[in-house]
């Protein structure tokens, strides 16, 4: 048995002013500013959850929750 | 609330954000740390009380869930003290911005660090009036551009470390918002402090100083936060003496607490009368 976790881009939009500080300093490139300006996961799958977006969001705007309840096999 | 997971939306009012500072203001990164700081030491909210002055840096009074008074520029430290006396079991913490605490609150400033009252004082450096439209402050340094110096400032800056340092303050510290959980460890550790606690942090005003200067935006700021300091004593220094210097300055616990030699002096005071 393995854990495996599930990792989530909790995004407060409204309060997100795409200073884009969080996208720049992700080491992934999981985050980009959307048409309006606003932050978004696009790749969620690359995360590795080193919080550096969160730590460094002046606005409180990004938050990431791991989930560690997801159990399988291991194949 | 230390063994939840950390969350802001605990220790916020959330009914004020969207906050009001600017995009990319070093301040939000400030506040996410102090808060974290908070989290970690397991403090519980009615335990803290945050006064602040004016500016933009002082808004953040506001954003926290803790006990808190917006007071008059500069005065913080004085409001502080006073609480601080009358009630010696709560935390203090009294973030500033550079022109509130060493213009405005200067001479409140020294003397707080003098008395070694158990405060903790946040410096947050941006080196600018942001909140009154970009006027250069005493931590602005030589040669910069302002609203109010058009030709470039001629005034030399304070070393906020080295002024806390020779004030008397018994904990004296530097970060900056690149080094956002460097900056948590060292609030952490101010508050824990017993005396005076001086914290600064390099916290970049894109809107002003960045603009006025052509620093770039408040990405590039960080990242010139991340090329411009080091650790205290790294080598890099060697060959570039000019790197501004992070950490821990001073950590002294020899000198007795304001509040602490006060209750004696009352002590003193009340056998004499009997
Ligand atoms: S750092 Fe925060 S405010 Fe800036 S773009 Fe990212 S989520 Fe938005
Ligand atoms: S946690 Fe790290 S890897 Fe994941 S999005 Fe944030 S900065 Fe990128
Ligand atoms: S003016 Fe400068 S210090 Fe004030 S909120 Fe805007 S960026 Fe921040």
């Amino acid at each position: 048995m393995v854990k495996d976790k599930i990792i989530q881009h909790l995004i407060e939009k409204e309060w997100c002013k795409g200073c884009g500080i969080c996208v720049h300093f992700c080491p992934k490139q999981v985050l980009e500013l959307d048409s309006n300006g606003k932050v978004e996961a696009v790749r969620p799958e690359d995360c590795i959850a080193c919080m550096l977006c969160e730590l460094r969001c002046p606005d409180l705007a990004i938050q990431i929750i791991e989930n560690q309840e997801k159990e399988y096999e291991k194949q | 609330m230390k063994n939840k997971k950390f969350d802001f939306k605990d220790y916020i009012r959330q009914r004020f954000f969207p906050h009001i500072w600017c995009p990319g203001c070093g301040h939000g990164i400030v506040l996410s740390s102090l808060l974290r700081a908070v989290h970690e030491l397991g403090l519980n909210k009615n335990e803290i009380v945050i006064t602040s002055g004016i500016g933009c840096s002082s808004r953040i009074s506001g954003y926290v869930d803790f006990h808190s008074l917006h007071t008059i520029h500069g005065r913080a430290l004085s409001f502080a003290t006073g609480v601080k006396l009358s009630k010696p079991d709560l935390k203090a913490i009294v973030p500033m911005g550079d022109g509130d605490a060493l213009a405005i609150g200067g001479n409140h400033f020294i003397h707080a660090a003098r008395r070694n009252i158990d405060i903790t004082a946040i410096v947050m450096n941006n080196r600018i009036y942001g909140m009154t439209g970009g006027q250069f402050s005493p931590l602005s340094g030589c040669g910069k551009q302002a609203t109010t110096a058009p030709y470039s400032t001629i005034d030399r800056e304070f070393d906020v470390v080295d002024l806390a340092k020779s004030a008397g303050a018994t904990f004296v510290a530097r970060s900056t918002v690149f080094h956002a959980n460097e900056c948590k460890d060292i609030i952490k550790k101010g508050i824990n402090h017993k005396g005076f606690s001086v914290v600064e942090i390099l916290t970049q005003c894109p809107t002003y100083y960045g603009r006025k200067n052509k620093e770039g935006d408040a990405v590039q700021m960080m990242e010139n936060y991340k090329t411009n300091t080091v650790k205290i004593g790294s080598k890099k220094l060697e060959k570039n003496p000019g790197l501004i210097q992070r950490g821990i300055f001073v950590e002294k616990n020899d000198v007795p607490e304001y509040c602490e030699a006060y209750d004696r002096i009352i002590e003193t005071a009340m056998k004499g009368q009997a």
